[in-house]
């Protein structure tokens, strides 16, 4: 994969959810948001859950707000077709709901079992109530985890920023 | 439909009684409950601002318990749901152990079957171990409940033990009269809120 060691852009997205309060991040293990991922788990302030499946963190943060913390869900986009349903929670009670979602079968991917989801993606949170950012560059990515970051703590709304494939590199197997 | 009588419909525990113990005296305990039949209990036994009972999400009980959980170290969180709600999201059960909060206890009231589809058999009316599931995916205490006895010795530990706590109570499968708690999903959770922070919870 190319996505260097130099990258700004997770390190900017930490710090928009440290200036958001955001205390319990739940994740899959995955290799776009690695970095981020390592950044929080590091961080005292906030609580890093690994999930076993993408919708599981959408009840863990509902009850994250239920206790009066904030959190976000951190994804790769086949998990967006595991939270479907359970994104009716998020929409029925109100809960505010931050997805940050590294995209895979969607720019030069090389594992077509990837792209039905990678091209559904969007449409399917639309279509689930959720407002989509798309961040197709590098340079893009830290205002618009801060704007959707902003509308859904202020709302409460729910909300995914899609981070392209084309920033992430596509895994080619060695190929 | 199916009409095998199966041995949970001789289980002596009685659910709502099960839930009313549950939740008698519970002070400042937080509580939720899975869809559906533990939500009707859990509104059975009396509606209270600081149970966020749930009408849909299933599968998501016991993660909801684990976010409430973390967000709150100093309460004590009772995760009260059925064996299908569980059943759907087992993954819940390793996720929760590897955190392994201390102050979450999940109560699982087992009829094994599926109460608000028409009481077809769920897997635990099988080979399938909730209690056992538990313990494999990592939680220190996992037991099951049969009997008067070993309800009347689990409640104190439900309330005080050091957790991640599960408890599967088998119960007499029964067809029981709706008790039907709020349903506005943003009300329930604004008036949990309100109730365990203060006005801002509700601001």
């Amino acid at each position: 994969m190319e996505h260097t060691e130099t990258a700004v852009w997770p390190g900017q997205i930490h710090r928009v959810l440290r200036e958001h309060e955001v205390r319990q991040v739940a994740y899959v293990p995955d290799a776009g948001h690695r970095e981020l991922i390592e950044m929080c788990a590091r961080d005292a302030a906030m609580t890093a859950v690994t999930l076993t499946t993408e919708e599981e963190g959408i009840a863990l943060l509902g009850g994250a707000w239920l206790g009066g913390q904030r959190g976000v869900l951190l994804m790769q986009s086949s998990g967006v077709g595991n939270c479907v349903n359970m994104l009716s929670l998020a929409r029925t009670c109100g809960f505010p709901l931050l997805m940050l979602v590294t995209m895979r079968g969607q720019w030069g991917e090389f594992n077509p079992w990837q792209v039905p989801m990678g091209q559904a993606t969007p449409e399917v949170l639309r279509l689930s109530g959720a407002m989509v950012f798309e961040a197709d560059r590098a340079e893009e990515i830290g205002e618009t985890v801060e704007a959707a970051a902003r509308m859904v703590f202020n709302g409460p709304a729910c909300a995914a920023v899609l981070i392209s494939q084309r920033v992430l590199g596509a895994k080619t197997f060695g190929r | 439909m199916d009409t095998t009588l199966t041995r949970s419909e001789l289980y002596p525990l009685r659910r709502r009684e099960v839930v009313r113990r549950l939740l008698a005296d519970r002070g400042d305990l937080l509580v939720v409950t899975g869809l559906g039949a533990a939500t009707w209990d859990a509104a059975d036994a009396g509606d209270h601002p600081l149970t966020f009972p749930l009408w849909g999400a299933m599968g998501g009980a016991a993660m909801i318990g684990l976010g409430l959980a973390l967000a709150q170290p100093k309460r004590r969180t009772l995760v009260i749901t059925g064996d299908g709600e569980m059943l759907m999201g087992l993954g819940a059960l390793p996720t929760i152990a590897v955190r392994a909060p201390k102050n979450l206890a999940v109560a699982v009231l087992d009829n094994e079957r599926y109460g608000e589809t028409g009481m077809q058999t769920t897997h635990t009316a099988g080979p399938a171990d909730l209690a056992a599931m538990a313990i494999g995916a990592g939680f220190p205490a996992a037991a099951d409940i049969y009997d008067e006895d070993g309800l009347a010795e689990a409640l104190p530990r439900i309330r005080g033990e050091p957790g991640p706590l599960f408890f599967n109570i088998k119960v007499r499968a029964e067809d029981l009269p709706l008790v039907l708690p709020p349903k506005d999903g943003a009300y329930l959770k604004t008036r949990f809120r309100a109730a365990l922070l203060g006005p801002e919870g509700a601001a």
